[in-house]
């Protein structure tokens, strides 16, 4: 419980004292090419796959001959909008991203990189974290909206290799019935979890005391810790927003 | 000129500093000593704002660090330099970028003129050749100079070391306490430098604070160090000086 509070004054601290904006816009920059370009190829290979699987196992289990084919291709597109393509993509970043800035973090606490930031008079806060923060909550919703259209196009592919489906009726089940609303969900969603993730880890390689062995357990529970923050806001967002 | 009054520090129940007062003149080198873990990192942590004591004053030319407003606490923040035990250089940033850095972050000169100030100070370390590496490219010796290269760009009032010379062979560490020295007096720096070694006691301290759990059991100078008769002090620099007793025969 004091560990929430403390991650809310954390939270407090990246916000105020700032560096001059220049500062940052560089920054940024670089984070969103570590974040972004970095992890391009996990999600898109992840979701390709999921979207694959989502297909074929609905048509395995859809039997019933009442049934059109093209609501095969309706399940593919709205669980992936809607749930995997957003939460499966950012359990993944928080696997890549999280451990990673806990990581980079702690190390530059322990070889204290974080003091001398402090002693020049600089908001080690604000310098180090806020771009990783603003990085993921651009870079997040780019690479959710590149998975859900590899795992669509995977639920294409795989369905129409198989011979489950044919790509007239794939086509015209992911224009039955479609609700825009699932992609704003989806992208609130993302940039919830986007900021969950990278705060959570930064949390934890900043808090870090001691070394090498604490900075891998850092990294751990970052991982853990995001993870089951994005399942718990998940479940809250889609209570909050779909019902 | 730095001043500090009656600091204290606890840690959980353990009091790690019970009380420590003493003065920093300009010009000067001085030097705290102790054995392992009497607080001697502590009470610099103290010093420069990393750690906040319980109890005390820390004045930086009569200026009060640790009640001062924050602008006020960042512009003595800017006349201080430190180095850290580790050196704590950017492993992101190249030796240059790390030097260069102060000046990125705090000054609004232009890219030329930092580069230059930067270089010039790389100069005086003698590291302008490894300019373009990385941290980890380097020997532990030349990380200690990069620090102090960082620690004096901006032109500091105040410098601090944290064990400037541990980890380095003798010829390495005579060469930065040399170096630490000839800045200090060159431009008139208050430097306090946290030292293990009896080399640089005797080469450098011009002032020298004794710790001993917590409390300052002594302070004098190179001259009195030795003929001191607090027993602690003895026991403390008794190792090294069997070295130098040894060498004498
Ligand atoms: N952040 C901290 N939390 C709890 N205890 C601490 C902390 N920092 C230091 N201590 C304790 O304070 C004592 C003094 O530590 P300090 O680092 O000042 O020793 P030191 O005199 O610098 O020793 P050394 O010469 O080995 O560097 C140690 O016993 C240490 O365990
Ligand atoms: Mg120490």
């Amino acid at each position: 419980m004091s560990r929430i509070g403390s991650y809310f004054i954390f939270l407090g601290t990246l916000f105020h004292n700032r560096e001059k904006a220049r500062v940052y816009f560089s920054l940024i920059l670089n984070e969103c090419v570590s974040i972004g370009v970095g992890s391009i190829f996990i999600v898109a290979l992840v979701n390709t796959f999921i979207g694959a699987v989502t297909c074929v196992q609905t048509a395995y289990n859809l039997t019933n001959p009442f049934v059109p084919k093209n609501i095969i291709a309706l399940i593919v597109r709205d669980s992936t909008i809607l749930e995997l393509a957003p939460t499966l993509t950012c359990i993944v970043l928080a696997g890549k991203v999280g451990s990673n800035i806990a990581g980079e973090l702690g190390t530059m606490r322990i070889t204290e990189q974080i003091d001398a930031l402090e002693v020049m008079g600089i908001n080690s806060g604000s310098y180090l974290v806020l771009p990783k923060v603003i990085a993921s909550v651009l870079m997040f919703p780019l690479l959710v909206i590149m998975a859900a259209f590899l795992s669509i196009l995977g639920g294409y592919i795989a369905g129409t290799l198989a011979g489950v489906i044919s790509p007239e009726e794939y086509v015209s089940g992911l224009r039955l019935d479609y609700k825009p609303f699932g992609i704003v969900f989806a992208l609130i969603k993302t940039v919830s979890f986007a900021f969950l993730v990278s705060t959570i880890s930064a949390y934890q390689g900043f808090m870090v005391k001691g070394g090498a062995l604490e900075v891998g357990s850092a990294s751990t529970s970052a991982v853990t810790n995001s993870c089951i923050a994005i399942v718990v806001a998940d479940f809250v967002l889609t209570q909050v927003l779909l019902t | 000129m730095i001043e500090i009054k009656d600091i204290a520090k606890t840690f959980g129940d353990r009091e790690v500093l019970s009380g420590i007062s003493g003065t920093f003149q300009p010009g000067e080198t001085s030097l705290i000593i102790g054995g392992s873990g009497t607080g001697k990192s502590v009470l610099l942590k103290c010093m420069i704002g990393l750690i906040k004591p319980e109890r005390g004053e820390v004045l930086y030319d009569g200026r009060n660090f640790l009640t001062v407003n924050l602008e006020e606490q960042k512009s003595i923040r800017r006349e201080m330099g430190v180095l850290f035990q580790g050196s704590a250089l950017f492993d992101s940033k190249t030796v240059l970028e790390n030097v260069r850095f102060p000046l990125d972050m705090l000054t609004e000169q232009s890219e030329d003129e930092k580069d230059k100030q930067a270089r010039e100070v790389l100069k005086r370390v003698e590291l302008e050749k490894a300019a373009d590496l990385m941290p980890s490219e380097i020997s532990g010796g030349m990380k200690k100079r990069v620090g102090i290269a960082r620690a004096i760009v901006l032109n500091p009032k105040y410098l601090f070391c944290d064990e400037p010379n541990s980890g380095l062979d003798p010829l390495t560490s005579i060469t930065i306490d040399k170096l630490i020295k000839e800045i200090t007096n060159e431009y008139q720096i208050t430097t306090v430098v946290i030292t293990h070694d009896m080399n640089s006691m005797m080469e450098i301290g011009e002032q020298i604070m004794f710790l001993y759990e917590g409390h300052k059991l002594w302070e004098g100078n190179s001259d009195t160090l030795v003929k001191s008769d607090v027993k602690e002090l003895n026991e403390f620099i008794f190792a090294s000086k069997l070295i130098r007793d040894m060498k004498q025969k």
